[in-house]
């Protein structure tokens, strides 16, 4: 037996996304976050929090995609044939949201305000059709010939709308927790505000995920409930449960760094949960990665170029945030 | 397989779609192949000369520069996924090729990008001036490498090579050839080329409006003469590429060579004509109307006086591309090519006369030709995109049963989105982009290095910092 290459570009995937999840939702959480916060002068500091780094955090979502097409192309396939709107809707979603960027700043007064309306819808149509998908890929796909069987709107079910929903209160967390970090004063101080109710549901969300799935997904059940799982996988639930009391304590203290953290630790966990439900299938209920793999040859010949490449991104993707670190304060610059 | 392809109208509206959405899409990414690597050298200039002219140009450059970007990069998330969401049958079969291209290219060429964007457009206080120098030269490559592998993928799939096919999919035999297959440096050479030549026509367009406004200051008789200097020495060096591209299409996909010459019959050792104009007629398997210049068509296609080209007839009907509309595409973009020729040979000999800067209607030509560059580039990818139908894989795959098997519903839909999303978002993007440009470099030239202080008290957003201030956008002197 040699290398295991499916299950090494399962993780490289895994990563990538959970990169995305956590990169790309503070800075779509920030675009949510716009209709709590009316002042121009404010939410020119929300964006110019992120404006250097929204590009970079994007691209992991073009790297899922990708590396996706590389290493399991039936499920590349598969997930955006039979997620189709909603995928449009994303992409349409992210086109409002990246111009929107570049467009407030050059545009006049009317259309600026326009702009930053369009902002922030483009910021929650995105987070609400990545929430979508989410919901409808735990859902699972009907899969004939290695081509999708189902019909063009089996994504929309009670649950993709719930976590549809959900996702906006964590990626809404992620933002505010993040402009924690970027901000001071009463910009500062409505975050802190905000944080906690968005919390609060957040925890509750996650609560009913957690239950929904395993009634509505017996084999999701199975996993977790059998024994020894239950034991192995009960870290998870406590965490989650001590995450969110941390979080809820630290947003009401003078803490900067904290709040983001614990928010983080949060999307992770749930991240792992979904991964603990779902492994090893890339296309839920029963396909699995070594099913859709492509052949070697692409696997080990990607695989060369990413272990090598990766940690000069994540390096220089690193340097790039340190060169914008501290808080963000008005006037400061665009070219 | 022909029970398993969507149905003809499904696949039109995947085919348009596909097509809208990448024609609006390749023109970000070669304004920004282009002005990326002008950023740089304007950059480099500045630091070398210290002279402002050449950091006046930077900062202006720059903001038309993060437009574009903006564009490319959201115009761009769209094509990586919509060969999942509309040519699910190809990226299923073909995904062992194209996928790894593609991951490649987010590996080495869009992360970098993204990561050093953000300190050469916003990092001016940040960093010192070899850093930021630094991270505008690693976005300029950024553009590079990324036309490098999209190229590569695009090749392949025009002259596919190094595979074989294993259980209806692609399996990579050897990846140098899949990467050098036959078409790829001729396809990536006209390529870069192209975009350098479209943002030196767009430069040099701005620089003749200001000068027609009799706005003439160093930076912009600077910006004129340098898209000209492009202008003059790439154009002929993009021609000898092309007529090479032309001879390795006529060794791989003779029947696009056929069908963008409007040439029907193969006549063994006589020479063909050259049809300059012409109606090229499907049904009747003939050219109509056709203007002609005797030799000259095997001459360019073989560089013999009596070479052979085989006829459009010569390949099954259900097997040839569209000879009507890429015969036109074609001439479209050779004949721009011959304009931009004539425009760089003028700038020369008005550089010689010493009065490059003044003369009224060279300006105005100049002016004229600065969407000529995208305008090519957009005839030439028709050209070639068409011109290998019905093929998606070339002589492997055929386009008709690529497609994913969505509703007329569905995709009508999509497309619906994606018009009157690219209109208005695109549409208004170039008209900053255009704005920017005509309101010229700030005199005394932005930002400098290190400081935390503006001196310049042009804060964040030009245009918006100075309504807030009560200041009109400086108009352009009559």
């Amino acid at each position: 037996m040699g290398i295991d290459l499916p299950l090494i570009w399962a993780l490289i995937i895994g990563f990538g996304l959970m990169m995305y999840v956590i990169m790309d939702g503070f800075d779509l959480g920030v675009g949510i976050l716009f209709p709590f916060v009316p002042a121009r002068s404010d939410r020119d500091l929300m964006v110019n929090s992120v404006a250097p780094i929204w590009d970079g955090n994007e691209t992991w979502l073009v790297l899922g995609g990708a590396a996706l097409l590389a290493a399991f192309p039936v499920a590349y396939s598969v997930v955006l044939t039979a997620l189709y709107l909603p995928i449009i809707a994303m992409l349409a979603g992210l086109i409002l949201r990246g111009v929107a960027f570049e467009f407030r700043l050059n545009a006049e007064r009317a259309p600026r305000y326009m702009w930053d309306t369009l902002f922030a819808f483009g910021s929650y149509l995105a987070t609400f059709s990545q929430g979508l998908i989410l919901g409808a890929f735990i859902n699972g796909f009907e899969v004939s010939n290695r081509t999708y069987a189902g019909g063009p709107f089996d994504w929309l079910t009670p649950f993709s709308i719930f976590t549809g929903l959900a996702l906006l209160f964590a990626y809404a967390l992620l933002g505010a927790t993040w402009l924690i970090i970027k901000t001071e004063g009463p910009l500062q101080e409505r975050m802190r505000q905000l944080a906690r109710p968005i919390a609060i549901t957040l925890f509750v969300a996650i609560v009913i995920v957690s239950i929904w799935t395993p009634i509505t997904h017996h084999a999701i059940a199975e996993r977790w409930f059998s024994f020894p799982n239950i034991i192995l996988f009960s870290p998870v639930p406590v965490l989650v449960v001590l995450a969110t009391l941390a979080l809820l304590r630290e947003v009401q203290r003078d803490s900067h760094g904290l709040p983001f953290i614990l928010s983080l630790v949060l999307i992770f966990l749930g991240y792992s949960g979904l991964v603990i439900s779902l492994w090893p299938n890339i296309l839920p209920p029963s396909i699995s990665i070594w099913d859709a793999a492509s052949p070697p040859q692409s696997l080990g010949f990607t695989l060369v170029g990413a272990l090598f490449i990766i940690p000069f991104i994540l390096m220089y993707t690193a340097w790039a945030y340190s060169v914008f670190r501290g808080k963000v304060r008005a006037g400061e610059g665009y070219h | 397989m022909d029970t398993t392809a969507a149905s003809a109208t499904a696949l039109d509206l995947a085919r348009i779609q596909f097509a809208f959405t990448v024609s609006f899409h390749i023109i970000f990414p070669a304004l920004t192949i282009g002005l990326a690597s002008y950023l740089a050298v304007l950059e480099g200039l500045w630091l070398w000369t210290k002279e402002i002219r050449y950091r006046e140009l930077y900062h202006f450059w720059a903001k038309v520069f993060a437009i574009a970007f903006a564009m490319g990069v959201v115009s761009g998330i769209v094509m990586a996924y919509q060969f999942g969401t509309n040519w699910s049958a190809f990226s299923t079969f073909a995904g062992p090729v194209t996928g790894p291209l593609l991951a490649y290219e987010v590996l080495t060429a869009f992360f970098l990008e993204a990561g050093f964007l953000g300190v050469m457009l916003f990092g001016w206080q940040k960093v010192g001036p070899g850093l930021h120098f630094f991270a505008t030269l690693m976005v300029a490559a950024g553009t590079l490498i990324s036309a490098t592998w999209i190229l590569a993928s695009n090749s392949w799939m025009q002259t596919p090579a190094g595979f074989t096919v294993v259980d209806n999919q692609v399996v990579p035999s050897n990846w140098l050839q899949v990467v050098f297959n036959p078409s790829f440096p001729y396809r990536l050479a006209h390529m870069t080329v192209a975009a350098y030549l479209a943002t030196g026509l767009f430069v040099g367009a701005g620089a003749a409006w200001h000068l027609l406004k009799g706005r003439s200051t160093p930076a912009i008789r600077t910006m004129l003469s340098m898209a000209m200097w492009l202008i003059l020495v790439l154009t002929p060096i993009q021609i000898f590429i092309g007529d090479q591209h032309g001879l390795n299409t006529l060794e791989y996909q003779p029947a696009k060579i056929a069908a963008l010459e409007g040439h029907w019959e193969t006549v063994p050792g006589e020479s063909i004509p050259l049809i300059l104009f012409g109606w090229p007629d499907m049904a009747a398997e003939k050219t109509l109307y056709p203007v002609e210049v005797p030799y000259l068509g095997s001459l360019i296609l073989t560089h013999k006086l009596y070479g052979e080209i085989p006829g459009l007839k010569q390949f099954a009907p259900n097997d040839r591309p569209n000879s009507t509309v890429i015969f036109w595409t074609f001439r479209i973009m050779v004949g721009l090519g011959v304009l931009m020729l004539v425009l760089g040979v003028w700038s020369l000999w008005l550089r010689w006369k010493s009065e490059l800067y003044s003369p009224k209607p060279f300006l105005r030509f100049a002016l004229w030709m600065g969407p000529a560059g995208l305008i090519a580039i957009l005839a030439g990818w028709i050209t070639t995109e068409m011109g290998r139908q019905p093929w998606v894989v070339y002589n492997v795959m055929r386009t008709a049963v690529a497609a994913s098997n969505h509703s007329v519903l569905q995709l009508s839909i999509s497309l619906i989105v994606f018009v009157v999303l690219y209109c208005l978002v695109f549409g208004v993007g170039f008209a900053y982009m255009l704005k920017i440009v005509a309101r010229g470099p700030d005199e005394g030239g932005g930002p400098v290095f290190g400081s935390t202080d503006d001196p310049f008290h042009r804060p964040a957003r030009p245009i918006s910092a100075a309504e807030d201030d009560g200041i009109v956008p400086a108009a352009p002197r009559n």
